[in-house]
């Protein structure tokens, strides 16, 4: 255990990695002022043929990236212990790897976790977090080449948790890299979804959906760094917020080098505004340093419910809270439906149904 | 047999420069299995009446009535309204983004009808009724209205109120936007749900063409928010001719 002393690093707000961040909310997270415990509180349901979870050592497993985020290198400090999580070469694993994270009640926590998907493996690893933790952690994942995987992260805690994240991606040549960031629960949630690439031919798909009630804020910061030539990135993420103190963040930042020729990228963030107040900030952020690309674009739209699609469906005989439902699974149904785990798409739908239930 | 009647209605909406009257005074009695043309030239309140019974909240009502079977629709909510058994066949009918046609019209019959239809005869009737209507069954897997052509919304619209087995339909301008084929195909329908559910019809429209396939047994001419002249088939005929000309002011 650490107890850090607060130094001229810790943010201020004035940052502009910091600026739309709740401080006060972070429960200590950022300035230190808290003890981080160094635990591993997540589980596997069960680990398949072709996977291996192992609890490794920090020097056994040296951190595979760079980072400037202050939680993130507090992290690298505290944590003495590494959950790693390999996907051996060639396997083929067709059922998800859940890995469970229940740290109900306890000290706050630094968790280390790394992925290793071996060369032409496939998988899909599941991270459920639910309950009611204050949580800093980094994972990162290594994709060999040849390798796909799908990375889902479910945040579903209850609404006074505090997480602080960075899953960062770095995806070999000709691998195929999708990630599904799903924050519905959690009183302040601030993800880093950071892409960077070891080889040409590699492809990074990253989607996201997050819903903000009331007193909550919900912070993705992505940033696809393309600095090997001809690799591909797509990102779309869609949000919801209701109630006038619920708050969002986007960030896509995504930088083409000059060594990147070949770079095919496109970012999409949608906000919908369910109620008054509720405030959405969307900033889309795309740095080219060559002009030999295939493509790149972003695009963000933030707004209101559509007062026609509610007066449609109800002159259909559809009672208003009923319609007001469909519209929102309609507006999510592009993401969610990508997913293709068909319990998970129903437990998030129904939450947010619950939700939106409750903000009435 | 059921019976719409609308009573000195009168509707104003809000613009920047404060309430503007709309409707100034429409008297309307419409029973099953009676079609009632409204002609009128562009601006003269037709959508303003439809949406105004169908209960858009941008419209207000300031005064008259306008009941169905003794019912008062204006206290009704928007959907309570196609529970009573009114429908309006929308002008633009309008985009739902993710929602499958299939999901929408279940999620409405099941509203409507007060209990889910039973998955095998539903699917069935789904099934035909798209067929008559000349839809790919593809459809039903494709988002409410989204990427329609204006014909395949009009269909999708006249899908619906078979369906949903309305007492009264209101079709704004069904016939807009539609060649020839889709005309007959989208009129046909409508002649059919009239004569299989005995259906009230409001069929609003600017040009005769639709009067051709859908015969009306009382036509009306709307101006100035008003009705300002009825009569038989024949006053169809003489608009033919001359046009709204001499119902607009000088
Ligand atoms: N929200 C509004 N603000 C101002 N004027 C409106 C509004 N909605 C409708 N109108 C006006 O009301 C009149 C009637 O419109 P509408 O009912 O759509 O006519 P029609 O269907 O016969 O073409 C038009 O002059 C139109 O400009
Ligand atoms: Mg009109």
């Amino acid at each position: 255990m650490s107890l850090a002393t607060t130094n001229y690093l810790t943010p201020t707000g004035r940052e502009e990695a910091w600026r739309f961040t709740p401080l006060s909310r972070l429960a200590g997270l950022h300035d230190s002022s808290v003890e981080l415990a160094d635990r591993i509180s997540l589980s596997a349901r069960g680990v398949p043929a072709g996977a291996r979870l192992e609890i490794k050592s920090g020097e056994e497993a040296p951190s595979l990236s760079t980072t400037d985020d202050i939680v993130i290198e507090r992290v690298r400090d505290v944590a003495q212990q590494v959950l790693v999580l390999t996907i051996e070469k060639n396997a083929e694993i067709a059922e998800p790897i859940f890995l469970l994270r229940k740290s109900e009640g306890q000290a706050p926590e630094a968790s280390r976790v790394q992925i290793q998907a071996g060369a032409h493996s496939h998988a899909t690893v599941v991270v459920e977090n639910v309950g009611s933790a204050v949580l800093a952690e980094e994972i990162e994942i290594n994709l060999e080449p040849g390798a796909n995987l799908r990375f889902v992260t479910l945040q579903e805690w209850d609404n006074n948790a505090v997480h602080i994240g960075r899953h960062h991606a770095i995806v070999g040549k000709d691998a195929t890299f999708t990630s599904y960031v799903i924050t519905v629960g959690g009183s302040v949630v601030r993800i880093l979804p950071t892409v960077e690439y070891s080889g040409p031919g590699s492809s990074a798909d990253l989607y996201g959906l997050y819903f903000a009630t009331d007193n909550q804020h919900l912070e993705h910061r992505i940033h696809v760094e393309h600095k090997i030539p001809n690799a591909k990135s797509r990102v779309n993420y869609k949000g919801a917020l209701s109630g006038q103190s619920a708050r969002t963040v986007w960030i896509g930042d995504v930088f083409i080098k000059a060594t990147a020729e070949g770079t095919d990228t496109y970012e999409l963030n949608r906000n919908l505004l369910l109620s008054d107040g509720a405030r959405a900030d969307s900033v889309p952020n795309l740095e080219i340093e060559t002009g030999e690309i295939v493509g790149a674009g972003h695009a963000s739209t933030t707004g209101r419910f559509d007062d026609e699609q509610l007066f449609y469906l109800q002159s259909r005989g559809i009672p208003a809270e009923e319609a007001r439902r469909l519209v929102i699974r309609g507006f999510f149904a592009e993401i969610v439906a990508k997913l293709k785990i068909q319990s998970i798409e129903e437990r998030i739908m129904n939450r947010i149904d619950a939700e939106l239930e409750e903000a009435k | 047999m059921s019976t719409l009647i609308i009573k000195d209605l009168h509707v104003s909406v809000s613009t920047d420069e404060g309430m503007k009257e709309i409707l100034r005074g429409v008297d309307l009695t419409i029973n099953s299995g009676e079609t009632h043309a409204i002609m009128g030239p562009n601006g003269s309140g037709k959508s303003t009446l439809a949406y105004s019974i169908a209960g858009h909240p941008k419209y207000t009502i300031t005064s008259g009535s306008v009941t169905l079977d003794g019912e008062d629709v204006l206290e009704m909510t928007v959907d309570e309204r196609a529970k009573a058994g009114l429908f309006l066949a929308m002008q633009y009918p309008v985009e739902v983004p993710g929602v499958s046609v299939s999901n929408f019209l279940r999620t409405a019959v099941t509203a409507i009808r007060g209990e889910a239809p039973k998955i095998r005869t539903w699917v069935g009737e789904v099934k035909e009724a798209m067929t008559a209507l000349h839809m790919d069954p593809e459809f039903s897997e494709r988002s409410v209205n989204e990427g329609f052509s204006g014909g395949e919304k009009k269909r999708h619209e006249i899908l619906q109120m078979e369906l949903l087995k309305p007492k009264i339909a209101i079709l704004d301008e069904t016939d807009s936007g539609l060649d020839v084929d889709a005309l007959r195909t989208v009129s046909e329908g409508v002649n059919r749900v009239k004569e299989n559910q005995d259906l009230g019809i409001m069929l609003i429209t600017h040009y005769t063409r639709i009067l051709r396939y859908i015969k009306p047994d009382f036509v009306h001419v709307f101006a100035g928010g008003k009705i300002v002249e009825e009569g038989g088939p024949e006053l169809a005929a003489k608009l033919e001719e001359s046009g709204y000309a001499e119902y607009l002011p000088a």
